[in-house]
């Protein structure tokens, strides 16, 4: 996995070993937890990651600072949750940060921790990831003989105890309230906000969700220092008083199409393009790539000629596509029929749906049911405006559900027809049908 | 239904220490369900409506709860003439294991084993569903066994792993 850029959130992976506390303090690890420790307040490390611009890995792209910020002043207990629900189609990102190196996020953990005066964590993490799980059990192990963990974190004032939660296979378990429910041991329904959890958040207290990769980025914040870090990726817009930025290294991950799927490390904001072509080893089969999914499949897709898009916070909205998301790109060759793609796309949703808000159940399964009659050769031209409809109408964006599951359900629909539409009414008008297996219906599906 | 005179007891002492073993990591009892639910399944390839009921005891809620959470999550198995297989296999059909080639590998791994999606094997060897993204994309189209997560992108692989199945 060869970069220009020297790896520094996957500067283990491949060591051997890589898993070992011995091995990780050796190149250099919880140096940055000792550092904090000695020589900063709580109040501090937040105010050194507000300076860092650092923005949430996890899909949203909050301001990681500002999150912890919120939490309240006179606040007795404090929770951190870190989300390894890792399932949105296209990412693997967190997976191999925690099964090459889990000792670099539970660095990353105490040192939030720290920050926002948690002295429990608990690692949520996919029922699926059994490696990773096993991975970070032996090194939570490690850390507490070491006194990494537990009373007194390295001699200092600090107790923290983290915990391994496995989920149970549901997709929305991920997003932040979902997962605060399910941990609780309830069914993953996100919660109405306000209250956020940073005030009312797991077990009613304050809570700081984040995301695997985000805690890994703070531990090198505090390693390397907050101009280290601003001096990687794409600064704010000077003219765009909104943008944010996009700094620090972050985790591409690969795949669909492309010679060498995986995952690589490269500052925000390398093109699209580049990252397929230099990295991704271009698309299979010397062919030409028909569509793209830039962030994970809820950002929607992107079009060839619109690949050289920069893949940062800013950038991706400009074409139509809903964020950077978890910036997992998912390459589709030319043979590829977009509507197989979507229809697919609309099934995932469907079935994640958790169903507690009526544009969403009822949107989702709608959409889903429109792209099968398509399929089948069923579909009328009528039907393309009515998904946009559909789509257009569910989501937090348009203020009807109450999470952004039904937007990451509506964008793959909107980018989809409005970039493609001619397939979709070639499609239609010939009235062709795709077979049985191309389709996958004989999967036992879209009957 | 036939009476029993002699009820089996599921939760046995040493998996009711073990689930309480984790109650001190969580403010609330109910937080173990999950945990417990887990638990049991491993144990048993299945959950039982008793032991439902012996969870919802031992965490101080209504079983209805407890049937609630379960019934939420994709990874519980019910009913006891039809227990989860000695390997559960998963077959990913998110788009970028579906696009090369996840959809006719789940087929053609059903076809094989003789059953249909969600099913088990008569011999109660393997249980094989759908799934979606296994987060391991760079493995596409790839499968899940207990755990371990194979790409399996050609002839020789699938023949692989049906022989692991059997
Ligand atoms: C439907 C849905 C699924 C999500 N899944 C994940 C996930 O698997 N992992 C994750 O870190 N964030 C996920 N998120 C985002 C979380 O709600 C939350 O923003 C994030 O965990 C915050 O961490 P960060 O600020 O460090 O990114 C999801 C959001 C939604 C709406
Ligand atoms: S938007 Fe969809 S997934 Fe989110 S809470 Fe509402 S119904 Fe559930
Ligand atoms: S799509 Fe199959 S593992 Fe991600």
């Amino acid at each position: 996995m060869a970069t220009d850029f020297e790896p520094v959130l996957l500067a283990n992976v491949g060591v051997p070993d890589s898993q070992r506390l011995e091995v990780y303090r050796q190149r250099g690890g919880y140096r940055a937890l000792e550092k904090t420790l000695r020589e900063y307040s709580p109040e501090e490390v937040v105010e050194l990651v507000v300076q860092s611009k650092l923005r949430g890995r996890g899909g949203a792209g909050f301001p990681c600072g500002m999150k912890w910020k919120f939490l309240p002043k006179d606040r007795t207990v404090t929770y951190l949750c870190v989300n390894a629900d890792e399932s949105e189609p296209g990412t693997f990102n967190n997976r191999i940060l925690m099964e090459n190196d889990p000792h670099q996020v539970l660095e990353g953990i105490a040192i939030a921790a720290y920050a926002t005066r948690a002295q429990t964590a608990y690692i949520y993490i996919r029922y699926e990831y059994v490696r990773a799980y096993e991975t970070l059990q032996q090194a939570i192990n490690e850390a507490y003989e070491a006194g990494i963990l537990g009373e007194r974190v390295l001699g200092s004032d600090f107790s923290l105890n983290v915990y391994l939660h496995r989920g149970a296979g549901a997709y929305i378990c991920g997003e932040e309230t979902g997962l605060i429910e399910s941990l609780e041991g309830k069914r993953g329904w996100p919660r109405t906000k306000p209250p956020y959890p940073a005030v009312e958040g797991v077990f009613r207290k304050p809570t700081v969700v984040n995301n695997v990769e985000t805690l890994c980025c703070v531990k090198h914040i505090m390693d390397r220092g907050v101009d280290w870090f601003l001096s990687i990726g794409v600064p704010a817009d000077p003219n765009n008083p909104r943008d944010l930025g996009s700094y620090g290294p972050k985790l591409y991950c690969v795949s669909g199409h492309v010679n060498r799927p995986g995952c690589y490390e490269l500052p925000l904001g390398v093109p699209c393009r580049e990252l397929i072509e230099r990295y991704g080893g271009g698309v299979r089969g010397g062919k030409r790539a028909k569509a793209v999914i830039p962030g994970g499949l809820s950002m929607g897709f992107l079009k060839e000629d619109e690949l050289d898009t920069p893949l940062d916070f800013n950038s991706l909205q400009k074409v139509g596509c809903l964020g950077l998301g978890t910036a997992a790109v998912v390459v589709f060759d030319e043979d590829t029929s977009i509507v197989e793609l979507l229809h697919r796309s609309c099934r995932f949703f469907a079935h994640e749906s958790c169903g507690q808000c009526t544009p969403c159940r009822e949107g989702t399964g709608w959409m889903y049911r429109i792209l099968t009659r398509i399929l089948h050769g069923e579909g009328r031209i009528e039907d393309l405006d009515l998904l946009l409809e559909l789509a257009d109408s569910m989501g937090i964006i348009p203020g009807t559900t109450i999470c952004g599951l039904a937007d990451g359900a509506a964008w793959p629909v909107k980018t989809a027809i409005r970039k493609f539409r001619d397939e979709f009414e070639a499609f239609i008008r010939s009235g062709s049908r795709l077979t049985a297996a191309s389709s996958g219906s004989a999967a036992g599906e879209a009957s | 239904m036939a009476e029993t005179t002699e009820r089996k007891q599921y939760l046995t002492d040493e998996l009711r220490s073990q689930i309480l073993a984790l109650a001190p990591r969580y403010p609330t009892k109910q937080a173990l369900t999950l945990p417990a639910l887990h638990l049991v399944q491993h144990t048993y390839r299945y959950v039982a409506p008793e032991a439902i009921v012996e969870i919802a005891e031992l965490l101080e809620l209504a079983p209805a709860q407890v049937l609630d959470t379960m019934t939420f999550y994709g990874s519980f198995f019910r009913t006891p003439d039809a227990p989860l297989g000695e390997y559960r296999v998963w077959v990913c059909r998110s788009l970028p294991c579906c696009m090369c080639g996840g959809e006719e590998l789940l087929d053609r791994l059903c076809t094989r084993l003789g059953i249909r999606p969600g099913e088990t094997t008569a011999d109660g060897k393997a249980t094989v569903e759908a799934a979606e993204c296994l987060g391991a994309c760079e493995l596409a189209p790839c499968v899940w066994v207990n755990g371990e997560v194979c790409k399996v992108d050609s002839e020789q692989a699938l023949e692989a792993l049906i022989e692991r199945l059997r």
